[in-house]
């Protein structure tokens, strides 16, 4: 046990380097780290010049962490919605005579059609509705949508399981997407945005200062519509709140002129002549056409700047808007007017957004928990360290310098991982730094009891560490058992927690048994003691 | 020599003659943390229970306590928790969680919570903390939380099988359960809020338990091989009082690293670190009092370990 053969004394010590190595940016500045990686020339390969440092959790840096849940019954309403369009379309083709109307329902639409004739002229149309969804996994998973026909002439054309899945799946795809170009346009560094589970997204921003307005540009689902208000008289319309009006509802057309997805520019601006902030924006051609067409036929009335079914802004046409730009003006604020001009370029959510949890922390607490976090890691460790020297003399300080090489090796390997170090992390290095020393204290009670039954140093040290091996084993695998159970089914500080101890764990076996070993190995052979004085 | 020791090289003390004592005392200790538990019940954070927690420093000068409270209770989300957190300038808020009103969602609510707190109190407090848990995720949590622990224990006991024999493999359990039942009620007793952190708090208390425990059987199995014509007591003692001075000194050095902790390491551990604390006595104590002495229950002898090997010795004998 405590011969160590040359290439294996090479190895540990590589490895204690390489893991010095990746704790190293730790210690640069984030300038110098961006120095660093561009002063290396490019036949020196990455790993060797690692620029990562470790990433901070946001309760020490402080930010924002927002749990968005997508609406499904919404989305669901919306999709269904569509299919009676599309079902309406096929009747109104065919002139299909109906019985009653067609009914919705949360997954689909209902219609009855007594006559037989008419039915097996419309049910193929029906099926083109049928669409196939693909599934990643197996392949074909049949179609989105089922049309039966049921006895009596009843129709029904409803969502499948497979076809709810790939909807909400297309969703929370899209919220991610449009998520992250608002939230990139707040001009915040390394937002986090990722799916969770199956329809909630997560949203990151480290160091925000102004969380409620990230929550704003977040939820605003930001359909967009430009429609007219209505006209005494017209049959196809709907109250809708204004903002702009009195906050008075007012009568607006169904009808849509042109929706948000023909933008393709919006900007924030002042009005020259009244100089408050608008929003300038441009439509494509196909956009600019339609609304120059309708506002040709349209001069003198006025148009109903919808967002998110509430009229934000109702400008009179003075005359054909033909160029497929334009300015929505609402008595914005200019940061309003700057966050809707975010949002519109980001395009709308497919489905409304809950807030489901947020945590905030603000920078001034995150700045005090690292310096509680720290201040309590070095007055706990220089706490043990005394406390093994004063047991057991120079052995202790062997042990001491393990425990050192023990927690660079955890910041390294976090740092490559990178992996998030949260305060509970620094609970579980704090954590790391008592337990690994029980590693060590069991090999040293071992030495010291095989010297005590008269074995010479040698012998004493050999067997010490051997049989304190399977004891370090079996107590630490257990505790990496229970850790990495927690990693996998913990959220939050608990994973942050998990993280630290587990690699915690996997370094303290490696230093507090091998590379103890090797030292007192090689001070053993060096020193040649008759007796040991542990 | 000028190394401390702490304790007589070689000892003797008959732990198992203490089981008279420790069997009982564990038995109402745990009785009682049951009874703490559905008497007292759990200071559930946010986390579990849904609601609202802000934690405020006064931009200037210490914070007026009273008056947020008053001015925070005008706003119609029932009463509010207002304390005190750690320094005189910072100051907690605590709203639970809001039912469906108007034409709010909960969740919508509970959002209408912050921006009221915010517009109350923006001018005069830095907002420091915000954590806003729905009702929903706040389920969740509970579940994961739970089946964390189940889920830890379970695999534990898997392991331990396989490494010892089903008898350490119960026993352990057994220790690391009563273990887990006293945690839940020093949290029930001493009110101290019962949130994720606490959580992995419990999880590592059970690590570090099990971790005594397992230094202690390796250690019972070894004497048991080692000498067949002890009895079980003797082994055990044996055993224990070889591991001793090791379970001290770790048990010292840890609580030296949570001590570091709980006085330093800012409000939200000291809850974290205090529970350790209790975990770290509470799992020596049943690695030494409870988990070794039930082994003479489930029925571990001398031979056992050994009776595969004999009866093949006896075999090719024959």
């Amino acid at each position: 046990m405590l011969r160590f053969k040359t290439s294996t004394t090479i190895a540990i010590l590589v490895a204690v380097a390489f893991g010095m190595l990746l704790a190293m940016p730790n210690l640069l500045s984030q300038g110098q780290r961006d120095a660093l990686a561009e002063a290396t020339p490019g036949f020196v390969p990455s790993f060797l010049v690692p620029t990562q440092g470790v990433v901070l959790g946001l309760d020490l840096q402080g930010g924002s962490h927002v749990l968005l849940q997508v609406d499904i019954a919404e989305l669901m309403r919306r999709e269904a919605q569509n299919l009676r369009d599309q079902v309406r379309q096929a009747l109104r083709e065919t002139r299909t005579p109906l019985e009653g109307g067609i009914q919705m329902t949360s997954r689909g639409v209902q219609l009855r059609v007594p006559d037989a004739a008419a039915r097996a002229q419309l049910m193929p149309l029906l099926n083109e509705l049928e669409i196939p969804v693909e599934n990643a996994v197996l392949g074909q998973a049949g179609n989105a949508v089922e049309v039966t026909e049921g006895p009596d002439g009843l129709i029904t054309a409803l969502y499948t399981e497979a076809g709810v899945t790939e909807r909400v799946n297309r969703a929370v795809a899209q919220t991610i997407e449009v998520l992250r170009r608002r939230v990139d346009a707040l001009g915040t560094t390394e937002p986090n945005i990722q799916r969770q589970g199956e329809d909630r997204v997560l949203v990151q921003v480290p160091g925000l200062q102004d969380p409620e307005r990230l929550k704003a540009i977040l939820g605003e689902t930001a359909q967009l519509e430009f429609r007219f208000l209505a006209n005494p008289g017209d049959s196809d319309v709907e109250m809708l709140p204004s903002q702009d009006l009195g906050g008075e509802p007012v009568s607006v057309e169904r009808q849509i002129i042109v929706g948000g997805e023909d933008l393709t520019d919006a900007q924030p601006a002042f009005d020259p002549q009244t100089n408050e902030p608008v929003v300038n924006f441009r439509f494509n051609v196909s956009g600019a056409q339609r609304f120059g067409e309708a506002t040709t036929r349209n001069v003198g009335r006025q148009l109903a700047i919808v967002l998110d079914d509430e009229v934000i802004s109702a400008p009179r046409i003075q005359s054909p808007i033909t160029g497929g730009s334009g300015q929505i003006s609402g008595r914005f604020s200019v940061q309003e007017a700057n966050d809707l001009s975010v949002l519109l370029r980001a395009g709308a959510l497919p489905a409304r957004l809950t807030i489901v949890e947020e945590r905030t922390v603000g920078p001034g607490l995150g700045a005090d928990s690292i310096r509680a976090g720290v201040t309590a890691a070095i007055v706990g460790a220089i706490a043990v360290v005394a406390f093994m020297i004063v047991s057991y003399g120079f052995f202790g300080l062997l042990a001491t310098v393990s425990l050192t090489v023990n927690v660079i090796l955890i910041l390294g390997l976090l740092s490559a991982l990178g992996a998030t170090l949260t305060l509970p992390g620094i609970a579980g290095i704090v954590l790391t730094i008592g337990m690994a020393v029980d590693s060590n204290v069991l090999i040293f009670e071992r030495i010291r009891e095989e010297e005590r039954v008269g074995r010479s140093a040698a012998s004493a040290l050999d067997t010490g560490f051997s049989r304190a091996l399977a004891t370090i084993l079996d107590a630490n695998l257990t505790t990496l058992i229970a850790a990495a159970v927690l990693f996998f089914l913990g959220t939050g500080p608990v994973r942050g927690f998990a993280v630290t101890l587990s690699l915690g764990i996997i370094t303290t076996v490696f230093t507090a048994y091998t590379l103890t070993r090797l030292m007192v190995a090689t001070w053993f052979r060096v020193k040649r003691p008759k007796k040991l004085a542990v | 020599m000028w190394l401390v020791r702490y304790i007589p090289t070689e000892t003797k003390y008959e732990f198992m003659q203490w089981r008279r004592w420790s069997f009982p005392l564990s038995a109402l200790l745990s009785v009682l943390c049951v009874l703490a538990f559905f008497a007292l019940g759990m200071n559930f954070g946010i986390d579990f229970r849904g609601g609202t927690l802000v934690e405020l420093q006064s931009r200037e000068g210490p914070a007026n306590l009273s008056a947020i409270r008053e001015e925070a209770n005008t706003l119609g989300f029932g009463q509010v928790e207002v304390q005190e957190f750690g320094a005189p300038t910072d100051v907690s808020l605590r709203v639970q969680l809001q039912e469906a009103r108007d034409d709010l969602t909960e969740e919508q609510v509970q959002q209408q919570v912050v921006a009221d707190l915010r517009a109350a109190f923006e001018d005069a407090y830095e907002f420091r903390r915000v954590e806003v848990v729905g009702p929903r995720v706040s389920g969740e949590l509970v579940q994961s939380g739970t089946l964390g622990v189940v889920f830890a224990i379970f695999g534990v006991l898997v392991y331990l099988w396989f490494r010892f024999e089903w008898h350490f493999a119960v026993g352990a359990v057994i220790a690391t359960l009563h273990d887990l039942v006293l945690t839940i009620g020093f949290f029930a007793i001493t009110q101290i809020e019962f949130n994720m952190t606490s959580i992995a708090a419990i999880l590592t208390i059970l690590g570090y338990s099990l971790n005594d425990t397992v230094v202690v059987y390796d250690r019972i199995r070894e004497t048991l091989r080692k000498y067949k014509k002890l009895t079980i007591h003797q082994v055990l003692d044996a055993a224990i009082n070889a591991t001793l001075s090791r379970t001290i000194l770790t048990g010292v050095t840890t609580f030296l690293a949570l001590i570091a902790l709980a006085i330093l390491g800012g409000e939200i551990i000291k809850g974290f670190a205090y529970a350790m604390i209790f975990g770290l006595v509470v799992g020596t104590y049943s690695s030494v009092f409870i988990a070794a002495p039930i082994l003479i229950y489930l029925g571990v002898r001398p031979s056992s370990e050994i009776a595969d090997s004999e009866a093949a010795q006896a075999m090719a004998a024959e």
